[in-house]
């Protein structure tokens, strides 16, 4: 007998023990738009078959029409710059004082006592409901709509970035302390950064709820935007045109929230989790 | 008092006097403690599991305001902790970790000189997840000596190491010491280590020193034997 004989036989290359996976598993690529086409597949089939009448929902192909009109006679590329200004405008402004306000609020118990309480009044205040008192105070111009759409968009950030930095490991405070940063770095490398998945959370619920004060704000006396064309096609009876805006709508939504998820995505490359 | 190598008698730079910490739920932990450490001077601390060890070095890094208590405590200006989780920030790339809130314009390069010191060099650019624990631990470490401090406490940094590394980083430890002179105390579980690493080796007990022992001048063995019998280990 040779030593060699004990040696484990060659058997074959790459096995190896792999346990089941109980997480999502890896990405699928474009698996982005799998489900607005499978939306769209299913409204062209049902209006094709009959099953959606042009009465409830106007057909694909007619919306296209309706957008190439709406286009090409009614300047619509200007009511989707306006819309998007607007909710830009708004949106900025609500996640400047949202983000300041939960740091503030979320750093210091002073700070907390006096901002968390009126921003919790705030919150079961629909800002829809302010608008009549917003429109006695700014007007019916831009102002006031973009005041509506900045308080709106708000309230998600401050709660979602304050619930975040509240959350951050103590430990990382505590070591902080122990090698002696002030406050401005303690705040820089470890609450914003901690912050940061709250904050971007806070950010895919302000996306949205800032179209939303856009489709309510741009109903009070706009002479652009989508929401006024909107209003028009309502006055006039354009299903087909209502249709174009809900669609536009929706996409501008889908569009911001993919790219806060992607940014997400880029800027927590130092986490490992499900989302990988 | 402790003497430097010429028998001069010089200020400690650490020095404790009567050191008392309860917490409500486990009553007295620290009852009465004195401690000196010497400028320089390399001392372990070891200690049944609950004694108070941790309580202590908490106490000395002021992280304790919450903390019922009394007595006197005096630290250098300069003192680093490392803790026994590596508690790097997990988004931030290693060496930005390592010279963390250093703001002269030569951190940089000191903290690549200490992550070579501690064998990572080439790693600066990981994140904190791609480290092994072991490597977070040396990362930790490097972090720990690029700020030069004057008293380093150390709360079982090598507990979750291997053995092979763990003997490179005694030797690591000792070297980074003996260039940089911090006074270091070190709370370890393993006595040995206490014996390999410390000038000297110190029991507690019930929240006060048990025994003080000075490591040169005694045969490891001998020393082995009666720091086991003090911790209540008896052959
Ligand atoms: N935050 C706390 N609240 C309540 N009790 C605590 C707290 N921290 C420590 N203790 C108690 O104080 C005692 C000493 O704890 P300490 O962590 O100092 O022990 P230790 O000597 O470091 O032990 P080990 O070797 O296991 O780390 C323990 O009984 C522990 O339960
Ligand atoms: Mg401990």
């Amino acid at each position: 007998m040779t030593i060699t004989e004990t040696r484990p036989r060659a058997v074959a290359p790459d096995i190896r023990v792999v346990r089941r996976r109980l997480g999502p598993g890896r990405r699928i690529p474009y698996a982005f738009w799998a489900g607005p086409v499978l939306l769209l597949a299913v409204w062209s089939a049902g209006s094709a078959t009959g099953l959606i009448s042009p009465a409830i929902l106007t057909a694909p192909w007619d919306v296209v029409v309706a957008f190439g009109e709406q286009w090409t006679d009614h300047d619509l590329l200007g009511n989707i710059l306006s819309s998007l200004q607007r909710a830009a405008l708004g949106l900025s402004f609500g996640v400047a004082a949202g983000g300041v306000l939960a740091v503030v609020s979320g750093l210091s118990r002073l700070g907390e006592s006096i901002i968390d309480g009126p921003i919790q009044i705030k919150r079961s205040v629909p800002t829809l409901a302010l608008i009549p008192l917003f429109i006695a105070w700014f007007g019916i111009g831009q102002e006031m709509k973009i005041v509506t759409i900045a308080l709106i968009s708000m309230v998600p950030i401050y709660v979602h970035t304050h619930n975040g930095l509240r959350g951050i490991d103590g430990r990382y405070a505590e070591l902080a302390e122990t090698i002696g940063i002030g406050r401005r770095e303690f705040v820089r490398h470890i609450v914003l950064p901690g912050a940061l998945p709250g904050f971007l959370l806070g950010m895919r619920f302000a996306v949205t709820s800032s179209l939303l004060g856009l489709v309510v704000v741009e109903q009070y006396n706009a002479t652009a935007g989508i929401g006024h064309m909107i209003t028009l096609a309502e006055q006039y009876g354009q299903t087909d045109v209502i249709v174009v805006g809900l669609v536009i709508y929706g996409v501008f939504g889908y569009c911001a929230d993919s790219a806060v998820r992607l940014i997400g995505r880029k800027v927590l490359a130092w986490r490992r989790t499900l989302e990988d | 008092m402790a003497t430097d190598p010429r028998g001069l008698i010089t200020e400690p730079a650490v020095r404790v006097r009567d050191l008392r910490r309860s917490f409500s739920e486990s009553g007295g932990v620290l009852n009465g403690l004195d401690l000196d450490i010497a400028a320089g001077e390399f001392v372990a601390l070891i200690g049944r599991s609950g004694t108070g060890k941790s309580t202590l070095l908490r106490a000395l890094a002021g992280l304790d305001r919450d903390v019922a208590g009394s007595g006197r405590i005096a630290v250098p200006a300069k003192v680093s902790v490392v803790f026994q989780d590596s508690r790097l920030l997990p988004w931030r790339r290693i060496l930005d970790n390592v010279v963390l809130g250093l703001r002269d314009p030569g951190a940089a390069a000191r903290g690549q000189q200490a992550l070579s010191e501690v064998g990572l060099q080439g790693r600066e650019r990981s994140w904190p997840f791609q480290l092994s624990g072991g490597e977070q631990q040396r990362a930790a470490l490097a972090r720990s000596l690029v700020r030069e401090p004057q008293l380093l406490l150390a709360d079982e940094p090598f507990g979750a190491l291997d053995a092979l590394t763990r003997i490179r980083m005694h030797a690591l430890l000792r070297k980074l010491c003996e260039a940089h002179r911090p006074a270091v105390l070190l709370v370890t579980h393993d006595v040995d280590e206490a014996i390999v690493l410390a000038d000297r080796v110190i029991v507690l007990d019930a929240g006060v020193v048990r025994a003080d022992v000075q490591v040169a001048g005694r045969s490891p063995e001998e020393l082995r034997t009666f720091l086991l019998e003090e911790l209540g280990v008896t052959r």
